[in-house]
């Protein structure tokens, strides 16, 4: 249940972010999660509801961007989307992926007023 | 004070001061001013980590100016990494000084066995929480005399899924794996066993009394992390410790050697 620190670091940076912009509350907060990246969206928002209690982003609305993972192999190069549960390269076979994409995790941007 | 977090205390510092936030400012007001003030997007791009990666990366300056090589022991509960851990503490002591952190949820157990080594040692009790993160190895490694130190080793909460995002300024994970288990946890765990640089195949003494397929362990292990070194060993029969003691040794003098 590592998504209920990673939820109070949204909340936490959104609300130091909104105090420095003198904002009165923060309307929606939007998060870039990736899918390699280990943390369940789902988890982050089911969290979201109760962190967001007595802060600046009490009426806020979570936005998640899901990217898709992306991965190159080292051997032939071929480029291919990646899962969890992807560990050989569809074209030749090697299981030495490098990651491309889908390990983000990260507050994007936020509406506040 | 600590500069680096502001938590404003030096020792047995292991809750999360996100709790303790208080919010002076009156929330009602967002409801009833008047004014119009319109509605803007701020763009933040602000990694979610970047708080626990900023003392990780305070750690890992500390360790290496000190030349402390320093392990991130991971792995399921019970697979024997604080018996690996009293093993090699009570065969290399003598040639080189190590300081152990233990994490658990509750309970001085693990501690109590490494203090029996002579070794010194620091339990972390996360309570709730289900890993180790940098704030916890920052303040527990100031019950240690870092100068005389070569080799940190932290002993992670039993758990094979959150210790794999959070660094703590280690040089290596270390993934533990015994032959009591499933031999296909790294396919289970990817993101601990791609994580991590060295696997430790523990409890091979028992390979003749399960079914546990070794080959096929290394096999899925390798489709998860090619790079990924592997030792075979036991701290009960002792095979495979050697290969174990010559890489931590090599580790340590590379570490020394760039830290002078």
């Amino acid at each position: 249940m590592h998504e209920l620190g990673i939820t109070k670091n949204i909340v936490d940076i959104a609300e130091r972010n909104a105090r420095e912009q003198g904002a009165q509350r923060v309307l929606t907060v939007t998060v870039t999660v990736g899918d390699l990246s280990g943390v369940v969206a789902d988890a982050v928002e089911f969290c979201f509801e109760v962190c967001i209690q007595g802060t600046l982003l009490e009426q806020a609305r979570l936005i998640i961007e899901r990217v898709e993972g992306k991965g190159r192999c080292r051997e032939c190069g071929a480029e291919t989307a990646m899962d969890t549960m992807t560990f050989s390269c569809p074209a030749c076979g090697s299981f030495a992926l490098d990651r491309l994409a889908g390990e983000e995790l990260s507050i994007k941007e936020m509406e506040i007023e | 004070m600590c500069i680096d977090c502001g938590c404003g205390s030096q020792t047995e510092h292991h809750h999360h001061h996100d709790h303790d936030h208080h919010h002076e400012h009156d929330h009602d007001k967002a409801h009833d001013h008047h004014h119009d003030q319109p509605a803007r997007t701020v763009r933040i791009e602000e990694d979610l980590l970047a708080k626990n990666n900023r003392l990780a990366s305070g750690n890992r300056a500390l360790f290496r100016e000190h030349g402390i090589f320093t392990l991130n022991l991971v792995s399921s509960p019970g697979s024997g990494k604080t018996s690996i851990l009293e093993k090699t503490l009570r065969d290399l002591q003598s040639e080189m000084h190590f300081a152990v952190l233990e994490g658990d949820q509750q309970t001085a157990n693990d501690a109590d066995r490494i203090a029996a080594t002579g070794v010194p040692v620091h339990q972390i009790n996360t309570g709730a929480g289900c890993h180790l993160d940098a704030h916890m190895v920052a303040h527990g490694v100031e019950h240690f005399h870092l100068d005389k130190l070569d080799i940190l080793m932290i002993e992670n909460v039993g758990n094979l899924v959150c210790p794999a995002s959070f660094d703590l300024g280690e040089d290596h994970k270390v993934a533990v794996l015994s032959v009591t288990e499933g031999e296909d946890k790294p396919l289970k765990y990817p993101h601990m066993f791609r994580a991590a640089d060295l696997m430790l195949i523990n409890k091979v003494d028992l390979l003749p009394y399960l079914s546990f397929d070794l080959n096929r362990c290394l096999a899925y292990a390798r489709q998860i992390n090619p790079d990924m070194r592997i030792i075979e060993m036991s701290c009960v029969s002792g095979v495979g410790m050697e290969e174990w003691y010559a890489w931590l040794r090599q580790q340590v003098t590379q570490k020394q050697l760039k830290a002078s």
